[in-house]
């Protein structure tokens, strides 16, 4: 691709960006949110053309018309989000519109149908029978079936947005396991992630594009000692500054009394008694891998599927939290993981986002604008929220600053314990940063913070004590000086506590 | 916002139209207290309709309920009873209605186009039942649908003073607040704490208050009740009304102020279709066409600005 340039009115996504790719090659990309990388593969994929710029495949010029056309050139884009129809089969998936026909009849021919799948789902391993409905894998496997869609067309140029974010290690590993098997296959690959030290392990070369401009590139460190200083290269590419400490400061251990005493609760999708105290000013970080039940038991604890069983004290006071209302009544608030579709209401204003947990409070039943208005400049003041104004829909605010204006709803209700969960997904690491540096500052303020977690450095540079969970039950607690990598997967794994 | 201007706009010129052609008669006294009268009738229940949509529901029994109560006032009436006493009776028991519908739709994640189609046939159903299939007529109880106060007639003092406290339910209380907010992502309004469930039986209430009202003035109105045939289809004219004046199926969106120039409108383009001599066969065809073209231009310009702003 050769000076590539694309502007929407009001901005230049693309500022005259080249990217060669080799065949057998992973090529990694990276930016932050709103650097172009997404706007660079729509392009590619045929979403939509570039302004100015050429593509050219092995030399040859093409100008790529639409979606069709650039399959046909051999290029496959899987998107963050999944393309499948979750009602059909694995084979029926990957072949959803190009079904092998019986004839010139429009009867799909099932019988090749079926062993072109056999074959594709053998070559990149899908464990999963090829009849099963998509709705019933779990995200690692829908990745896969995504792939072999891709491959069934014979793919020569395989995009990757962001494949990993919400896949177990395990899964992720499984998915690097197929893509080195592409590559020896000669299928070139582009890698999008904001993970980087997957990037590192996976990419032969990572091209940083910023503001819609080409910031560097670098190649895979010879060394493994030379790791670290080329994921720091890599930051300091993508915000175009230092970012001295990535995680803010541990908090000073103290001997603080629990805020929340949880004893012995069982939930709905769980599987034993769950049982931790929440101290004030600590943060507790809950891991384990995808589906092992902290979603749905910090659900239970916040009312929206009422734990089963156990009790829950807050400040040595028993309460009984049975739906969401009782749980801010308490005094917890809750940031879900589906930003999009629970933390925040896209189509309404960043102020009526920010109130929305507490207008009922400030002078019910009426609206107190006023008070309204106050409080939502302060938030978007002290969590530095970009908006052009407090009437902005939250949907054209980037993902950083949805998710602090589901944060800031929070703040507005002055809770003692926040529950987090995946605070960070999809959020480009300038942002990261700065939630993480709010999140302790809640802390370091006295609030209890839960925060459920499925990246590891998250885990390991924010939480103070850890609470593991495999299957449904927790497996373990670890305190500060108990946390590493190996503990934190010991337990997750299923291994028993120390 | 921009729709209603739109859609005032579309009165406005509609307005001209017909007084370009048939200047005399559209605006002659007697029309517009007609107008008026229409308006008034057609403008109770709309809200109702209007408030339902913008909670992201939908309300198919508004018609049926109106011809169910107008069958039991008119039959408990029959029966000696004071006529606005068993209007005051009966019209706040339709409250139970609206918990019912809110009910079931919480309760048992029926959709509300099942919850209200069901309770649509069963009332109709009813007010065939009890009254034998016969129309039942009330006489002395015509001044709720056919008196004036200050010329203005009695229907649209009603719609007024509803559409005052609805206007300001919707913009002054925070239950307005989480009605817009349960129509446009009622998820994440449970996960604020905010019990949707609450939100949803009040929106339902009102409408089927709203229609009971309606029923009782249209008894009023025509002193009679033909229980098969009485307010049929009115949730579709309702549901026309708050669509035309801003509301969006998809919920969260339009105003008390916009189904009522919404309901204008439709009356409007009915009174011109009359006076305008078209035979009243083609009325339905003709509204139909307006409605259409109505959303359609409001779709196209909506899918116009988000990709403008997706660009």
């Amino acid at each position: 691709m050769r000076q590539m340039t694309k502007r929407f009115p009001g901005v230049l996504a693309l500022n005259s960006v080249d990217l060669d790719l080799y065949e057998g090659e992973i090529l990694g990309l990276i930016g932050e949110n709103g650097a172009g990388k997404s706007t660079l593969m729509r392009i590619l994929g045929g979403d939509y053309p570039a302004d100015e710029g050429e593509i050219l495949f092995g030399g040859e010029q093409a100008r790529i018309t639409d979606v069709q056309h650039s399959i046909a050139l051999g290029v496959s884009v899987i998107y963050q989000e999944l393309n499948l129809a979750p009602n059909l089969d694995i084979a029926s998936n990957i072949f959803l519109g190009r079904e092998p026909r019986l004839g010139a009849l429009a009867i799909v021919d099932k019988k090749q149908l079926y062993a072109r799948a056999q074959e594709l789902a053998r070559r990149i391993g899908i464990s999963a029978s090829i009849t099963t409905l998509v709705e019933k894998l779990s995200p690692g496997e829908q990745q896969l079936v995504e792939i072999a869609k891709a491959l069934s067309v014979d793919c020569r140029i395989l995009v990757l947005d962001e494949p990993t974010s919400s896949l177990s290690p395990a899964e992720a590993a499984k998915l690097f396991e197929v893509m080195r098997g592409l590559k020896r296959a000669g299928v070139a690959m582009i890698y999008i992630s904001h993970r980087l030290a997957e990037v590192q392990e996976m990419c032969d070369r990572v091209i940083v594009l910023r503001d819609g401009e080409r910031a560097g590139e670098i190649s895979r460190p010879r060394h493994a000692e030379l790791v670290s200083a080329s994921t720091e290269e890599m930051v300091r590419l993508m915000v175009g500054r230092d970012i001295s400490r990535f995680f803010p400061e541990h908090g000073r251990e103290r001997e603080a009394e629990a805020v929340m005493s949880v004893r012995d609760v069982t939930y709905p999708g769980g599987k034993g008694a769950v049982s931790f105290d929440l101290r004030s000013g600590e943060i507790l970080g809950m891991a384990g891998l995808v589906g092992a039940g902290r979603t749905e038991l910090v659900q239970a604890l916040f009312g929206i599927e009422p734990k089963i069983s156990g009790e829950v004290s807050i400040r040595g006071e028993k309460v009984e939290i049975r739906n969401p209302a009782d749980a801010i009544a308490a005094g917890m608030g809750l940031v879900p993981e589906d930003r999009k579709a629970l933390g925040v209401v896209l189509e309404m204003p960043v102020v009526e986002n920010i109130s929305l947990s507490s207008i009922g409070t400030y002078n019910p039943p009426f609206l107190d604008k006023t008070r309204e208005t106050r409080t939502a400049t302060e938030l978007v003041d002290k969590l530095d929220i970009k908006t052009p104004s407090l009437a902005q829909l939250v949907q054209f605010l980037s993902g950083g600053n949805q998710q602090k204006v589901a944060l800031a709803k929070w703040l507005a209700t002055n809770p003692r314990i926040l529950i987090l969960d995946e605070p960070t997904r999809g959020i480009d690491v300038g942002s990261k940063s700065e939630i993480y540096k709010l999140i302790r500052a809640l802390a370091d303020d006295g609030m209890g913070v839960i925060m459920v977690s499925s990246e590891m450095e998250e885990i390991m540079g924010l939480a103070d004590r850890v609470l593991v969970m495999h299957e449904g039950r927790c497996t373990g607690i670890l305190d500060r000086h108990e946390i590493s990598e190996e503990s934190i997967m010991h337990l997750a794994t299923g291994g028993t506590g120390n | 916002m921009k729709k209603l201007l739109g859609m005032t706009s579309l009165l406005a010129l509609l307005i001209v139209a017909i007084s370009a052609f048939e200047g005399q008669a559209f605006l002659s006294l007697g029309n517009m207290h007609n107008l008026l009268q229409r308006v008034g009738m057609m403008g109770i229940f709309a809200m109702g309709a209007g408030i339902v949509i913008m909670s992201g529901g939908i309300d198919l029994s508004i018609g049926s309920v109106m011809a169910f109560i107008g069958i039991v006032v008119a039959l408990l009436a029959g029966d000696h009873w004071n006529p606005w006493l068993a209007a005051a009776l009966v019209v706040p028991g339709c409250t139970l209605l609206g918990l019912w519908h809110a009910f079931v739709i919480d309760r048992f994640k029926l959709q509300p186009f099942l919850a209200t189609l069901t309770t649509l046939l069963l009332l109709r159903g009813l007010a065939r039942g009890i009254s034998g299939g016969q129309a039942v007529h009330l006489k002395g109880f015509g001044v709720l649908g056919n008196d004036s106060w200050l010329w203005i007639p009695i229907p649209f003092w009603i719609l007024i003073g509803i559409a005052l406290v609805l206007g300001f339910l919707m913009n002054f209380t925070v239950y307005g607040r989480y009605l817009y907010a349960i129509g446009r992502n009622e998820d994440a309004v449970r996960y604020s704490g905010i019990k949707v469930n609450r939100i949803r039986m009040l929106a339902y209430a009102i409408s089927a208050v709203l229609a009971g009202i309606a029923g009782v003035v249209e008894l009023s109105y025509v002193s009679e009740v033909q229980p098969a045939s009485a307010a049929l289809m009115y949730e579709m004219w309702g549901i026309a009304a708050a669509v035309l004046g801003g509301c969006s199926l998809r919920g969260g969106e339009g105003s008390v102020l916009g189904v009522i120039v919404g309901v204008s409108l439709i009356t409007v383009m009915h009174n011109g279709i009359n006076l305008l001599g078209v035979n009243t066969e083609w009325e339905f065809a003709v509204i139909g066409v307006v409605i259409l073209g109505g959303v359609i231009a409001d779709a196209a310009y909506k899918l116009r600005a988000a990709k403008r702003v997706k660009a």
